[in-house]
């Protein structure tokens, strides 16, 4: 006590910076932090020194090149014409959707395996369990080839549909075509279009905006409804008959838009080399999406199953006891709680479902590892700038997925006061 | 402590930076081993044999190269590249040289600071198809599926060609030759596009090779040239005079079965004498010895020799010499003299 009121009368030595418990830390602090500083001045000197000396320049203009390559899949307008930077657009947009596409599935797969996994039932519950076992212990990478490879040689070419007797035929009614080259499905079109709105880096369709609206103001008038019926039940204690209304509500609006604009189903027919109209899943599309959904949701099946097996075995006791189907007792009282467990890892299997995506070089899919990292790199052979791009894209992808999941999961968390 | 740790970092980095690179003949002499980037499998240019031994057109040309600077032709390790990774290799100098059927254009002599140093073979785009499908010229190929080798320049060839035409078609891009020949034998498209040369030792590997043709239209020029890094110019004229010599060579009558004999004694064509070293320096402006010539020509013979032994007529993949003959028999080959 005395000593720590006392301060030492001698004045700063430097040998204190070393023997001194009070300032050997900030003595090491600040050495690590020179190395640090050192050693990225050092990194990036390296490259500087030798850029010049491969007579290279550092220089993002070559986005605003024509690109000169076409790309099979867009979901904005994109020609050989348009410039590098639209391309990496493109990539980035058939990135993004793919990763979502497969975060639905894997999550939807994943749920039901790891609630099968825990099942009483022997048979399913040993499936489940080679299921996850087997397909979270071969690279990802296999099964996406397997899949691509299944898709190309078991399924038929297009002009196996031709001809008075074909060997191949389209299914439900003759609205789908399953080929070698993808899956063609209908096309949703309207006679009496509404036209496209450009906002600049692509156009949206009108259409879509109005049935957007339609639903979202028929939902609102739904609500509405049902709040006013719980008013009347509050005041009288009789709850009116709503269900035609609510059904007209939702309904009707709907096909009068759609009638309005002239709505019809585009049909997938064989013309020339290929099937034309329709919208057509790329097997490259195909084969990423389930392979990657498969693979990332045994993953999210061992979550889901930690998570229940995380809820007391009382609070589904206390479910059945209150006479709730076994069903219903999962549904209602038991995941709701798991969730909490769950969600953590399942961002982290959101972010890794992302970063996986690159993987789609493998099968020629589009993405923006594909365009920007591959053709675009070679072709114009901005090696450590389209580098640094794509890095930084996928940064920024990971870091909005993870903070919006945060999100979520605070909204799930236990909300003590 | 501070200032010592500080200093001791300064000059290790110093002395990282310090290690300049030597030459890249120095290199290959110190290694002493060639590392030449090649095909990871294109039958008759560059793909192991029975034995895993890589053979072919462009691995031959590697062999030469070896031959003359290091004395042993099989001194040559192939490094596989694909064609995304090959000019990333080249300039971080993981390999030495490419003779991996490399279009010569201006933006990769240029831009991607690599030296094109002799054009191995004049080849052209063209479009490989069934026989089934009834199509005889690339303009009927509209709404065709079209299989392609990603990151070259026969994608933009081909993304050019449908444009002037007004028709329309869709790319499946591929990784690499054997994928693109996976896909275009299970039907997944419809035409396979890439050099004629490709396409034709890609055809001479189906077991029913007959059943598919390819088709009359070249679009493009493709001169596939060996390929080193910008600014090495002693290593690049080492390449590009062990490419000329083989075409002398040939031009001459030089061959693997008589080189012998003909650099044993000065004969009484001064060019064949100076190109052997039994006249002249020549070796030693090139920083090598006399012999390097000889060495490089009975490695695997002369060009038509390595031509014909690889890719020829009477190979499964059977190219005619074409603009690849002499300049003396009508086609493009044609060396500059050795003086």
């Amino acid at each position: 006590m005395t000593i720590a009121m006392d301060p030492p009368k001698a004045g700063f030595r430097l040998s204190m910076l070393l023997y001194d418990t009070r300032y050997r830390s900030i003595t090491i602090q600040v050495i690590f932090m020179v190395l640090i500083v050192v050693f990225f001045f050092w990194l990036y000197e390296n490259v500087v020194t030798n850029l010049k000396a491969a007579g290279k320049d550092f220089s993002f203009a070559f986005l605003w090149q024509r690109s000169g390559y076409d790309i099979n899949q867009m979901l904005v307008q994109y020609s050989s014409d348009s410039t590098h930077a639209r391309a990496l657009l493109v990539g980035l947009l058939n990135t993004l959707f793919l990763a979502l596409m497969t975060c639905i599935l894997a999550t939807v797969i994943g749920l039901i395996a790891g609630v099968l996994r825990l099942s009483k039932n022997v048979l399913v519950a040993r499936l489940m369990e080679i299921y996850v076992e087997t397909f979270r212990n071969v690279p990802v990478v296999l099964w996406i080839v397997l899949v691509n490879a299944i898709m190309a040689v078991s399924m038929p070419e297009p002009k196996e549909f031709r001809g008075e007797n074909p060997s191949a035929q389209m299914i439900f009614f003759d609205s789908v075509a399953v080929t070698n080259r993808g899956i063609y499905v209908p096309e949703p079109l309207f006679s009496r279009s509404l036209g496209n709105t450009d906002i600049g880096i692509f156009l949206i369709s009108n259409d879509l905006l109005a049935i957007i609206a339609v639903v979202l103001a028929s939902i609102w008038a739904y609500r509405r409804l049902q709040a006013n019926a719980t008013a009347v039940q509050n005041a009288t204690g009789i709850r009116p008959v709503t269900w035609w209304k609510g059904l007209a509500i939702i309904v009707l609006p709907l096909v009068a838009l759609l009638a309005a604009t002239g709505f019809h189903l585009g049909y997938p027919e064989l013309k020339g080399f290929n099937f034309v109209g329709g919208v057509q899943a790329r097997n490259s599309l195909v084969a990423m999406w389930l392979a990657l959904s498969i693979y990332s949701a045994t993953y999210i099946a061992e979550s889901v199953r930690a998570g229940i097996l995380a809820i007391s075995r009382g609070q589904t006791e206390a479910a059945l006891a209150l006479g709730l189907q076994p069903g219903l007792a999962t549904r209602l009282v038991v995941l709701p709680q798991a969730m909490r467990v769950v969600v953590p890892p399942l961002i982290s299997q959101y972010l890794s479902i992302t970063k996986n995506t690159s993987l789609a070089l493998a099968v020629g899919y589009m993405d923006l590892r594909s365009t920007l990292g591959g053709i675009t790199m070679n072709q114009t052979g901005r090696e450590l700038e389209c580098m640094l791009l794509l890095m930084g894209t996928y940064l920024t992808i990971s870091l909005l997925t993870s903070s919006l999941m945060n999100v979520y999961n605070a909204s799930l968390k236990l909300k003590e006061r | 402590m501070k200032k010592s740790v500080f200093l001791g970092t300064l000059s290790a980095a110093a002395l990282l930076g310090g290690i300049a690179s030597a030459t890249t003949l120095e290199d290959v002499k110190a290694r002493g081993e060639l590392l030449c980037g090649s095909n990871a499998g294109l039958a008759g240019f560059s793909a192991p044999d029975a034995n895993g031994v890589y053979q072919g057109f462009d691995v031959a040309m590697c062999r030469a190269i070896a031959a003359a600077v290091l004395g042993d032709p099989m001194k040559v390790k192939v490094i596989p590249l694909s064609s995304e990774t090959r000019f990333t290799a080249l300039s971080a100098g993981e390999v030495d040289l490419l003779s991996r059927t490399t279009t010569w254009t201006y933006s990769r002599d240029t831009d991607l600071k690599l030296d094109f140093v002799g054009t191995s073979y004049y080849d052209g785009q063209g479009f490989m198809v069934k026989k089934s499908l009834g199509v005889s010229s690339a303009k009927e190929l509209d709404g065709a599926t079209v299989c392609i080798q990603t990151g070259t320049t026969t994608e933009l060839n081909l993304a050019d060609f449908f444009k002037s035409n007004g028709m329309t078609y869709e790319p499946v891009p591929l990784k690499d030759n054997a994928e693109a020949e996976q896909q275009y034998s299970a039907g997944s498209c419809d035409v396979y596009t890439t050099d004629a040369s490709g396409l034709a030792a890609t055809r001479a590997t189906f077991a029913d090779a007959s059943e598919h043709v390819i088709l009359p239209e070249i679009i493009s020029k493709e001169p596939l040239a060996l390929t080193v890094r910008h600014g090495d110019n002693e290593w690049a004229d080492i390449v590009k005079w062990t490419f000329n010599a083989l075409l002398t060579a040939e031009e001459f009558g030089i061959t693997s079965a008589n080189v012998a004999e003909q650099a044993a004694a000065p004969g009484t064509n001064p060019e064949i004498n100076r190109l052997l070293g039994t006249e002249g320096e020549l070796g030693a402006m090139l920083g090598l010895d006399k012999d390097w010539a000889v060495r490089a020509i009975a490695a695997g013979g002369n060009y038509g020799e390595i031509f014909e032994a690889n890719i020829g007529a009477s190979t499964p993949i059977g190219l005619s010499r074409g603009l690849n003959a002499l300049w003396t028999q009508g086609g493009l080959q044609y060396a500059p003299p050795f003086r």
